[in-house]
């Protein structure tokens, strides 16, 4: 238990097409330590396997946002801190 | 700079007026109005439905639009775009800029609907007659924010380039 008493809680959150296939939109994560990063949080949810793998694959188009700015994969996620991910977007 | 994403429609011309009247030396006021269209890739589309990603949404374009204010000689922008379900001939999303001339609201309201349509989170859903699809994004919309990039200065709401 010790060692889960400093783990970062992020809130993880999906929209669009994205947000179809996962079958869901929003969810609290809470990180084990080796995941630092925008781009672990999608590996982290990528190795769930099934439909994370798929929609969360490397070679998919999708956008990334920390506390709603866009992000990269190398932006490091700091304690209660929100991402996102989403397609590419079509406003206008 | 006002900024408002909302589900009614809005009036034109009544915003058009707002924006112009606020202050008298407003020389030029160039507005882009998109609208939703019935036909879309071969498709017939019946219905649209547009999706955003609250709080991210009104702090992209705030940026998008600070960004338009640094670069340009404008007085006032004014973003106003719908959400949730639309139809062909709905209005969908105004631009509007004010200047002393022409030649800095022409730049800076192409500008803001550049970055909108690539870095403001909204999507749009399509219903047609095979189904419902989300909407692909186009890559003639990042081309068209190579131009404003030649000179330099940083996108809007990149932390950093890659």
């Amino acid at each position: 238990m010790i060692e889960h008493e400093n783990a970062m809680k992020i809130e993880l959150r999906f929209f669009a097409s994205l947000r179809e296939a996962l079958k869901l939109s929003q969810e609290v994560l809470e990180l084990p330590e080796t995941v630092t990063t925008v781009g672990d949080v999608r590996s982290y949810l990528r190795a769930r396997g099934g439909v994370w793998a798929d929609a969360l694959a490397d070679g998919r188009a999708l956008r990334m946002a920390f506390n709603q700015e866009l992000a990269n994969a190398d932006t490091v996620l700091t304690d209660g801190g929100e991402v996102a991910f989403f397609p590419p977007v079509t406003g206008g | 700079m006002p900024i408002r994403v909302q589900t009614e429609d809005f009036d034109f011309a009544a915003e058009l007026a707002q924006l112009r009247l606020a202050n008298p030396k407003i020389g030029a006021v160039v507005s882009f109005l998109g609208t939703v269209r019935d036909l879309n890739d071969g498709s017939s589309v019946a219905q649209m439905e547009l999706e955003h990603y609250p709080g991210m949404t009104e702090k992209a374009l705030a940026a998008i639009v600070a960004q338009a204010k640094q670069r340009w000689e404008i007085f006032d922008a004014l973003v106003i775009h719908r959400i949730g379900p639309l139809l062909p001939l709905d209005q969908i999303v105004l631009v509007a800029v004010t200047s002393a001339h022409r030649g800095d609201a022409f730049a800076a309201c192409e500008y803001i609907i550049d970055y909108l349509k690539t870095e403001a989170p909204f999507w749009k859903k399509e219903h047609t007659d095979q189904g419902a699809r989300w909407v692909d994004a186009r890559s003639s919309d990042d081309e068209a924010l190579a131009k404003w990039e030649q000179d330099g200065l940083p996108l809007p709401m990149r932390e950093s380039k890659k």
